[in-house]
């Protein structure tokens, strides 16, 4: 096996460290470094971007996102628990509801995140049903706003919320409410004690899944919060184009992938092993 | 006094079948009643119908002179030892035992967890997981948890039949003792007809969603009911319409003395079981009979013609 | 039906009903939008007012020319990038498989938690330092080497986990009955790996066409992909137009894992 094994692994290290390992070196490389004259970047080596970081007006984006992402999270969590309860409790059409959460996943995310923009914006179908039928005079505001842009993100990863759930509920012992319920539990007190406690695993896989992706958005804030609700990824994105001051930018990014690494460790560490 | 536990005219159907055909039952309070019967018989769906998993279609559930029907198991005062145990895996032992305690707002918990534990020998494992310990320790862990609560009626779902061979011929002396020393009363459903006639003080056999007989061991065992029941409960030699168990058929090479009924037969073969040995011989009717016979009088060769012989009264007779 | 499947059922009876309403409004949520998106593309009207069917929409897209452009630039790079990593994720898959390594499957981890913009970035400042040397410059293949390097993560996941299903005592047969380990591959693992194979193929290719984040930074002025023109247009506002092409999208893309799961089926 060890010639085969070494011929069948090497694209794949060759991927690693070429277009995986070598990208963030440099990235962690520019971060150190000063802010060339015209864009790239020089000597000398610095901490001064990682220190800006900390400047009020990007702490306080860095702090948005996270408040937005964490919000985005606990929104699917509370959304997705009972869907993934229905979907562990059906029978017949246990497949059909499970393919119908994963379906919206395989289409595309940037079509899924104009679908919002269509809906929320001021000529939107939201607008025009509710001054159609006189409820408001004037067109509100949806769009370009938080709320726009926690909608976006949750209705992007629900589905990453439900399917871990899902696999732990679907693994859960029925006989096991029944001894709950046998014991005195009422629904609720079976919920809490037993379902929510043995699906630990599936809350933080599915937290972990959300929560990353969301803390690291680019598309959907850009699309619907416009210029203002602005998230790190969008930082990222204007320091490597617009603004042209690479070590800042880098330093953001090697932050936010410090945060998926740390949020990684966390899976790793709880997760059910059989998603691993 | 009321019974502890009574069905009347219990119906519950699946798609397609009875599964509990109308069945009728009264426990009397404080012993070890057993449901027996082969599997598919029923008997485990009786049972979730009295903890209230189901909700039989017609027919009542009386627990201790108080109608019980279309209450949720949470609001019912009889507690399931599961097949499968179903210990809470994320609670250690004495979280468990503790659950339906505090459930019910129950005060002063730890020292009627710690008693519960003490009774099935388990206090030294209190913070233990269900992971940890070994499979009886499970099962008395799910005994205490139920028995705490001290239960009307406990329900027995085949509570040894995930354990090895010989700790569950040493559990049903124990489960016996239990029963005996806290008094509760006992519903204990097996298909095991030898666990079933060791432990019970009564027991109701179980056949196609009906019940066939309840008596004690002794008068199920020797006097059944029906020939379902005669065969369910042990092996029977057919004879001329008459039932006769093997232990009480016995077999010579001379004719009996007055008494006694004979036939006269041939050796088919004979086998060595250790504590006895067992012979198939062939009446002329064309009829098989198995005698066991101990070790001294089991020297017989295929082909020999002998009497078979039994007692009059070990006859079983069915209309 | 089991007996504690019936308790299930019988317990769903007085909770199942919220919930049964709760999921129908959850599936609501989830489907909705698309649908209305693609009714709406159907509209006469530029506005969210029904004014009758047209075609209207797909006509401006098929005559559009810069959209023709992008799309087969989207095609061309999906293909290339989803061939060239379902080769490379199955291939490190399968040798994971026979003996892990923390190193590898933990960079594969890391590399799908990174976040999209990170991993463009970190592209953008590998390829424009590789140009201080050669006299490159971003275009389609920058772009193609890109997907190919956030698609070989997905395609292994997606393999392990149908690996995982497969006995390992079935190589040992055919070696036992004298195939090399490179022909018990082909002869017995492979064959037995082609569905999740081919849905991880499938997952590479979605992905590929999809993806705007990465590609709007690696990509040169010759290799402007379809999301790119449908970010643009939406970020000068709602169009019609993008209705139709994401209809589009959705419906070959609907088409394809349909067909592909009929295919699984038989």
């Amino acid at each position: 096996m060890n010639r085969l094994r070494f011929w069948f692994l090497l694209p794949a290290w060759v991927w690693i460290v070429f277009l995986f390992i070598a990208p963030l070196v440099i990235v962690c490389a520019y971060s150190l470094l000063t802010r060339g004259t015209y864009g790239g970047v020089e000597l000398p080596w610095t901490l001064e971007s990682y220190a800006r970081i900390l400047d009020p007006l990007y702490g306080a984006i860095l702090l948005r996102s996270i408040a937005i992402a964490a919000s985005a999270t606990a929104l699917c969590l509370v959304l997705a628990f009972p869907l993934a309860l229905f979907i562990s409790r059906s029978k017949r059409h246990k497949n059909l509801y499970l393919h119908l959460v994963i379906l919206p996943f395989w289409t595309s995310f940037l079509v899924r995140t104009y679908a919002w923009l269509f809906l929320l914006r001021d000529t939107g179908l939201f607008n025009t049903v509710l001054t159609g039928t006189g409820v408001i005079r004037a067109p509100l505001s949806l769009l370009y706003n938080d709320a726009a842009v926690l909608i976006g993100l949750v209705y992007g990863f629900l589905p990453f919320m439900v399917l871990p759930l899902f696999a732990t509920l679907e693994r859960m012992d029925p006989s096991l409410l029944e001894a709950a319920a046998d014991l005195g539990a009422r629904p609720w007190a079976a919920f809490f004690r037993v379902i929510v406690p043995l699906s630990k695993a599936g809350i933080w896989a599915g937290t972990v899944l959300v929560f990353v992706p969301c803390l690291g958005a680019y598309l959907t804030p850009d699309l619907l919060g416009g210029g203002k609700a602005v998230m790190v990824g969008n930082l990222v994105q204007n320091q490597f184009t617009t603004a042209r001051d690479w070590p800042f930018g880098s330093a953001i990014s090697i932050t936010l992938m410090l945060l998926a690494t740390m949020a990684l460790a966390l899976f790793n560490w709880r997760a059910p092993k059989e998603m691993l | 006094m009321h019974p502890s536990l009574e069905l009347r005219n219990l119906l519950k159907h699946y798609p397609g079948h009875p599964a509990v055909n109308g069945i009728s039952l009264s426990i009397p309070k404080g012993g070890l009643f057993s449901l027996l019967g082969p599997s598919g018989c029923g008997k485990t769906t009786t049972l979730r119908l009295i903890a209230g998993f189901e909700e039989p279609a017609s027919g009542e559930v009386w627990l201790n002179g108080e109608l019980v029907n279309g209450r949720p198991p949470y609001a019912r005062n009889v507690s399931t030892v599961f097949q499968s145990y179903a210990l809470f895996p994320h609670l250690t032992a004495g979280a468990n035992v503790e659950f339906g305690l505090r459930e019910r707002g129950i005060a002063q918990r730890d020292k009627r967890v710690r008693a519960a534990l003490e009774l099935v020998e388990l206090a030294s494992k209190e913070a233990r997981y269900p992971a940890q310990l070994s499979g009886g320790e499970r099962q008395r862990v799910a005994l205490a948890r139920s028995l705490v609560l001290e239960p009307e009626v406990l329900l027995l779902d085949e509570p040894l039949a995930a354990l090895d061979p010989k700790l569950r011929k040493q559990m049903r002396v124990e489960l016996k003792d239990l029963q005996r020393r806290v008094g509760i009363t006992f519903l204990f459903v097996t298909h095991d007809q030898e666990e079933a006639l060791s432990m019970s003080d009564a027991i109701a056999v179980m056949n196609q969603g009906s019940i066939d007989q309840v008596g004690t061991p002794e008068e199920v065992y020797l006097r059944p009911a029906t020939r379902s029941v005669a065969g369910f409960l042990g092996a029977v030699n057919w004879i001329d319409g008459i039932g006769l168990r093997p232990e009480v058929t016995r077999i010579s090479r001379s004719t009996p003395t007055n008494g006694y009924t004979g036939r006269a037969a041939t050796v088919v073969r004979t086998v060595f079981l250790g504590n006895c040995i067992q012979i198939l011989a062939r009446l002329e009717t064309g009829e098989d009979a198995v005698a066991e016979v101990s070790r001294a009088d089991g020297d017989y060769r295929p082909g020999e013609a002998v009497q078979v012989w039994w007692n009059q009264s070990d006859e079983m007779h069915f209309r | 039906m089991s007996p504690s499947l019936a308790a299930r059922n019988n317990q769903a009876a007085g909770t199942g009903r919220g919930l049964g309403v709760y999921a129908a409004l959850a599936y609501a949520f989830l489907h909705l939008p698309l649908v209305t998106l693609i009714v709406f593309s159907f509209n006469a009207s530029r506005f969210t007012l029904w004014e009758g069917f047209s075609l209207r929409w797909y006509r401006a897209v098929f005559t559009d020319p810069e959209m023709a452009d992008a799309a087969w630039t989207s095609v061309v790079v999906a293909i290339v990038s989803t061939a060239i990593s379902t080769i490379v994720g199955t291939l490190a898959a399968y040798a994971l498989w026979k003996r892990r390594s923390r190193l590898l499957s933990g960079s594969l981890y890391l590399s799908l938690v990174t976040p999209e913009i990170v991993t463009g970035v970190s592209l953008l400042a590998l390829f424009q330092w590789a140009f201080r040397w050669l006299n490159w410059q971003l275009g389609l293949y920058t772009v193609i080497l890109a997907h190919v390097s956030f698609s070989i993560a997905y395609v292994a996941i997606v393999v392990s986990a149908r690996l995982r299903t497969l006995d390992p005592a079935l190589e040992e047969a055919a070696m036992d009955l004298g195939a090399t380990e490179w022909r018990a591959f082909l002869r017995v693992t492979l064959p037995s790996l082609m569905p999740g194979i081919v849905a991880a193929a499938l997952l590479a290719l979605t992905i590929s066409f999809d993806d705007y984040v990465i590609t709007s930074l690696v990509a040169g002025v010759d290799s402007t992909t379809l999301p790119m023109v449908i970010y643009a247009m939406a970020r000068r506002g709602a169009n019609p137009s993008i209705n139709a092409i994401s209809t589009l999208i959705v419906v070959i893309f609907g088409a394809i894992i349909l067909i592909s799961e009929r295919m699984r089926e038989t």
